[in-house]
């Protein structure tokens, strides 16, 4: 008889996490937890401005205080050849500063000693003498006629200019504006936040002279790519470097890059002949490790005067911060920001980028989604909304009749993604039933009267998640596929292994129950291994949903390859011939006779004790996957808000979610994602941001500035769940790890600029702090840019 | 974060505490609810020679009322003691108001109302709440006790009346005259945010008439804003809507905001003139009630 699936863990199951045994626990083994004997501490010296030469650096206080093993300068690392360091979006960024530093928070020089406390004094006794250069903090200021040069480093780097790039038919889409009968614009910035995983950034690396092995514990969430970075950068033979990613308190893509930190404590480690640890302090990441966002997003939209939209022009200005560092696809400059619009049928659409250097830190990374795909989502639901408001039509009725229908897939949107699977409209109509929109226009002048002012946003988006395929994605030209190992044991247990890396997204409990559902073998049977690049199959990591995508579809594949050997054996155990035998969920049986069978585990005995001839013995393999496509996750999410007048503040009332991001491997684990990623979403709207005053000192530089919801503000959601599945990935699945954060934004915006549409105001950037509510209900204007910061002084 | 060196003393009595902090002679800091000192420490924005743990000191965390109707704080009273107290709950409304918008959860914990006074953080809520209610600080110092009256603790931002010997031991709210009255409403971006702008109100009222009246702010200047005198405009009134009006367009002209990232000085004041407004509306309507 065949297994029950959800019995034995397989797709489907809410099956409780495996890796919260030991975190719960407190006995998750990250980074910071690993001592080896005779480690050294280090700490890094910052700059504590943003824009200065560098006159010189003292470090002979730092040297006299006991137990201080190494001090570490940028002159230092450029006699090693190491001051400079490759970033994954081909620019050069500067490990420890040696001419100038660029940004505040810069590393400037780096303390080895016995204890981190001694590490700490000794950093506080070296003297900086800096001439203060005048700072960039914005776009705006980098692009003036008289702006100093950040990258005067650089050869051919006149400008503070990093690129101009652009995509779509520009001719088309001329076309299509001199057509309308209508055009709406709209001018947005998706303000800097920063992802802030509750574990900061660090490495221990221990190098070891006698084998000339050089192993690096380290908080990354793509530990072959900085395999491969390492082996550039330190000019180390691979076969001789272990990336170890040990358990991560998260990573949400702060941990794709290679920080100095990392650069510094292997060169310390090299140097000392002793393993070095760093750990960066909470402030240390929040100032200087990859952001997100910072970008100014313009465009317009022509309309037919019926609801039509036919073309959409995009504008956008990016603010990477003093080194290009953003760990992207080498082909698209600005990510895949692209993908807007994907979701609706609109025939020609143009983007232009701009991107430049500013004295902020370096980033730009893929903060919870697929490169610049949040910002993509939110210019175009805020598009959405200000377009249909300036019809005069319905926002409901708007997104309905723009949507790609669900007999038009697969479908080739405007600027050249290929969407393949969804059901819009159904979702979307699961929405507003949720949240209550036929009456709410009844609610909304009821509300009035007691002085409240009600609004509901709407935000739906199809994206495109899970690169590659690896022949239009790589980063620093490693292609973008990626693999699984399984190790059937003798008894029927397993072992996995992928190229993936879990941060918290249940690895180690949803590819079990990929093997469970492919092989009937129980999901508690199956152990995975994920992070050792000594052990792990080569992958690019996990970022940018890719992981049930990419990984999670090669050991769906690799699981079938074991199927297909099983089978043979099952042939043999039962004296029948290949074709005479069926599957059923966990058993090999006999066409013509079901009660004659052998199990999965019975087959695995039998690959190391009884293999026909010609087979070779064991039950292992692996498959490297390279998706024909993305996937593509439809979600609507609705919020509906009120909001105090006399105090600008909103509360949530209701936030529905939708989200079809097809076949569910472990429903419970799917929640728990989207729940995340609407607090993340929440966050954005209402107060996560970062921003810098005129001298360059960041505002956000602790979590009394930088502020993240806590369960006491973050609202409740409701969520509902439509399955259509992928048509390519071998179980069906699409991403789902992203969706919330890139989504979501824009409904609670949404939401809140429907509560004051009455005003007259179309926009209130991001963050929606009671403050700027307020002054846009008062001034009937539009409230722009970054909240205004205190000055110098 | 790795604060600079220090020692660490744990005494048992009061007296053991003040002796230390007399040997220390301004070199060592009192350890309270650690909430605002242990991250001062850990930034190196503090780097004192020697902590002095009062935590170990018996009879320390108390809060009473006294038969004459005064309130008495001890110097390990929690803030939450405070929030779920149901003395507090019953007699002293300001405080009541107060008590579970100081911080977080966990913070509150651990946080004592002392230490908090003692930090005079110009956005922390219990020294607004304190000169509102025109509290008094004990101080034991080498010498014995004294009071200090609130309106003259807090000297400055972060900076109080205590000399370096001396040990605040406990908070004194004066008994009301007649029935006490009060709330506190804050606007904070987050929970566990400093208040963008705070209000505490504390009434004595003899029946309908205001016999006394207190009003502070916090987050909205340089230091905690003592706004009684603005309130005086109330005293021997009733509340209408013409007194509270007035009320509140007097405090809202008393504070004294920047304007930063949490908002502009005006968006400031107005809502200092709303949340006086509301919290004395909310008074007036509960009276009514009550009649
Ligand atoms: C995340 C977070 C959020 C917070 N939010 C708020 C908020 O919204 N509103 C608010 O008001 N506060 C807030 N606080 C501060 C909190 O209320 C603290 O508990 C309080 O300010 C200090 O009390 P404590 O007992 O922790 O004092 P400690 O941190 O132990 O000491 C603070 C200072 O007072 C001195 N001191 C303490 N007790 C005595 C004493 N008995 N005699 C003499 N000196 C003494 C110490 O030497 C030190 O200088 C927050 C704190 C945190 C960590």
């Amino acid at each position: 008889m065949a297994l029950d699936e959800i019995k034995i863990g397989g797709l489907g199951a809410s099956r409780r996490r495996v890796e919260d045994n030991r975190f719960i626990r407190g006995k998750g083994q990250y980074v910071d937890d690993i001592v080896l004997p005779g480690m050294l501490h280090m700490e890094i010296l910052r700059s504590p401005v943003a824009h200065a030469r560098i006159k010189s650096i003292d470090v002979s206080a730092a040297w006299e205080i006991p137990g201080v093993r190494l001090v570490l300068t940028g002159e230092m690392m450029a006699a090693r050849n190491l001051a400079w360091m490759p970033t994954l979006s081909y620019d050069t960024q500067a490990v420890l500063a040696t001419d100038k530093v660029r940004f505040q928070g810069q590393e400037v020089a780096a303390v080895i000693a016995d204890d981190p406390y001694i590490a700490k004094d000794a950093c506080q006794a070296i003297v900086v003498e800096y001439e203060m250069l005048p700072v960039i903090v914005n776009p705006d200021q980098a692009k003036a006629s008289d702006a100093p040069l950040i990258r005067d480093d650089k050869e051919n780097q006149p400008t503070n200019k990093i690129f101009d790039w652009e995509i779509g038919d520009k001719a088309g889409t001329d076309k299509a504006f001199a057509e309308a009968d209508k055009i709406s614009k709209i001018e947005l910035h998706y303000p800097r936040s920063h992802p802030s995983p509750l574990e900061s950034c660090g490495s221990i690396a221990d190098f070891n002279r006698a084998t000339g092995k050089l192993t690096v514990y380290m908080t990354t969430q793509a530990p072959h790519i900085i395999r491969a970075a390492v082996a550039m950068v330190a000019e180390l033979p691979e076969h001789m470097i272990r990336i170890v990613s040990p358990d991560l308190g998260g990573g949400f893509g702060n941990k794709v890059p290679v920080y100095p930190g990392y650069v510094i404590s292997i060169l310390a480690s090299i140097l000392t002949e002793r393993p070095v640890k760093w750990i960066e302090d909470k402030s240390g990441n929040l100032i200087s490790t990859g952001f997100g966002r910072d970008v100014y997003l313009e465009g317009e939209m022509a309309l037919r005067k019926d609801g039509k939209i036919l073309g959409v022009r995009m504008h956008t200005i990016s603010d990477h911060g003093a080194f290009y560092a953003d760990a992207q696809p080498s082909k698209f400059k600005i990510g895949l920001m692209h993908s807007a619009f994907a979701c609706y049928d609109i025939p020609a659409a143009h983007l232009t980028a701009t991107g430049y250097y500013t004295n902020k830190a370096p980033g730009g990374v893929a903060y919870r989604c697929s490169f610049r795909v949040t910002e993509a989502m939110f210019f175009q639901e805020r598009m959405v909304q200000a377009a249909a408001d300036d019809l005069g039509i319905d926002q409901a009725e708007f997104r309905r009749m723009n949507f790609v229908k669900d007999d038009m897939f697969p479908y080739r949107t405007a600027f050249g993604f290929l969407t393949d699977s969804g059901q819009y409209a159904k979702c979307l109509d699961i929405g507003l039933e949720a949240i209550g929109y036929k009456n709410f226009k009844a609610e909304q002048e009821e509300a009035r009267k007691r002085g409240r002012l009600l609004g509901i946003g709407i935000s739906t988006m199809t994206e495109p998640l899970g690169a590659g395929n690896s022949r239009e994605y790589d980063i620093i030209g490693i292609k973008m596929f990626d693999s699984a190992e399984l190790r059937v044991h003798m008894t029927g247990k397993a072992l996995l292994r992928t190229g993936a890396k879990s941060q918290g997204q249940g690895h180690e409990t949803t590819w079990a129950q990929i093997v469970a559902h492919e092989l009937g073998i129980p999901a508690e049977d199956v152990v995975v291994e994920e992070g050792d690049t000594d052990t792990a199959p080569f992958g690019m990591g996990t970022y940018a949903s890719r992981s049930t995508p990419v990984a999670g579809a090669a050991v769906a594949m690799v699981s079938r390859k074991i199927r297909a050997k099983a089978r043979k054996i099952a042939a043999h155990l039962l004296e029948v011939s290949e074709e005479d035998i069926e599957w059923e969920l966990g058993r090999f049986y006999v066409r013509s006779n079901q009660e004659r069978g052998v199990t999965i585990q019975d087959c695995a005995m039998a690959a190391y004790s009884n293999v026909p001839d010609g087979l070779e013995p064991g039950l292992e393999n692996n498959a490297y996957y390279d998706p024909p496509n993305l996937t593509w996750p439809f979600a609507a999410y609705l919020a509906k808000v009120e909001i105090d007048p006399e105090t600008g503040v909103w509360d949530v009332l209701k936030m529905v979610a939708v989200d079809d991001c097809g076949v569910r491997i472990n429903p419970m684990i799917v929640e728990g994602q989207i729940m995340g990623g609407l607090t993340e979403a929440y966050a954005m709207a209402s107060m996560q941001y970062i921003t810098f005053d005129e001298e360059g000192n960041c505002i956000g530089s602790n979590f009394m500035d930088y502020l993240l919801p806590t369960a006491w503000e973050t609202p409740g959601f409701e969520l509902h769940e439509v399955v259509t599945p992928c048509p390519h990935h071998p179980i069906g699945a699409k991403g789902i790890g992203e969706c919330a954060t890139v989504g979501g934004p824009a409904a609670f915006v949404n939401a809140v600029m429907n509560a004051i549409h009455h005003t007259g105001v179309r926009n209130v950037d991001m963050p929606l702090m009671p403050n700027r509510v307020y002054e846009a209900i008062q001034t009937g204007k539009d409230i722009s840019g970054m909240p205004p910061v205190r000055s110098g002084n | 974060m790795y604060p600079s060196r220090f020692g660490y003393e744990s005494p048992k009595s009061v007296a053991e505490a003040v002796a230390l902090l007399d040997q220390f002679g301004g070199e060592a800091k009192v350890l309270a609810g650690g909430q605002s000192l242990v991250p001062m420490l850990k930034l190196r924005f503090a780097a004192p020679e020697m902590l002095i743990d009062i935590n170990n000191i018996d009879g320390l965390r108390y809060h009473r009322v006294d038969p004459d109707g005064s309130i008495h704080i001890g110097a390990l009273c929690r803030h939450e003691d405070l929030e779920f107290s149901d003395v507090i709950a019953k007699s002293q409304p300001t405080i009541a108001a107060a008590a579970h918008l100081v911080a977080d959860p966990i913070v509150r914990t651990r946080g004592t109302f002392v230490g908090s006074v003692c930090h005079a953080d110009p956005q922390g809520d219990w020294a607004a709440a304190m000169i509102a209610l025109d509290g008094r600080i004990v101080a034991q110092g080498p010498k014995g006790k004294r009071e200090i009256a609130m309106k003259n603790f807090v000297s400055g931002p972060f900076q109080n009346a205590l000399a370096f010997n001396e040990l605040a031991v406990e908070a004194i709210i004066p008994a009301p005259k007649g029935v006490a009255r009060g709330g506190y409403l804050k606007l904070e971006r987050r929970v566990g945010d400093f208040a963008t702008a705070s209000v505490a109100v504390s009434l004595d009222m003899v029946g309908d008439t205001i016999a006394r009246a207190g009003i502070a702010l916090a987050g909205v200047g340089g230091h905690t804003i003592d706004a009684t005198e603005a309130a005086s405009v109330l005293v021997g009134k009733t509340l209408t809507a013409e007194s509270i009006a007035a009320a509140a367009t007097a405090v809202a002209a008393a504070a004294d905001p920047r304007t930063d990232h949490r908002g502009s000085s005006d968006y400031k004041r107005h809502i200092v003139e709303t949340f006086v407004s509301r919290i004395l509306t909310g008074i007036a309507n509960t009276s009514q009630k009550a009649a």
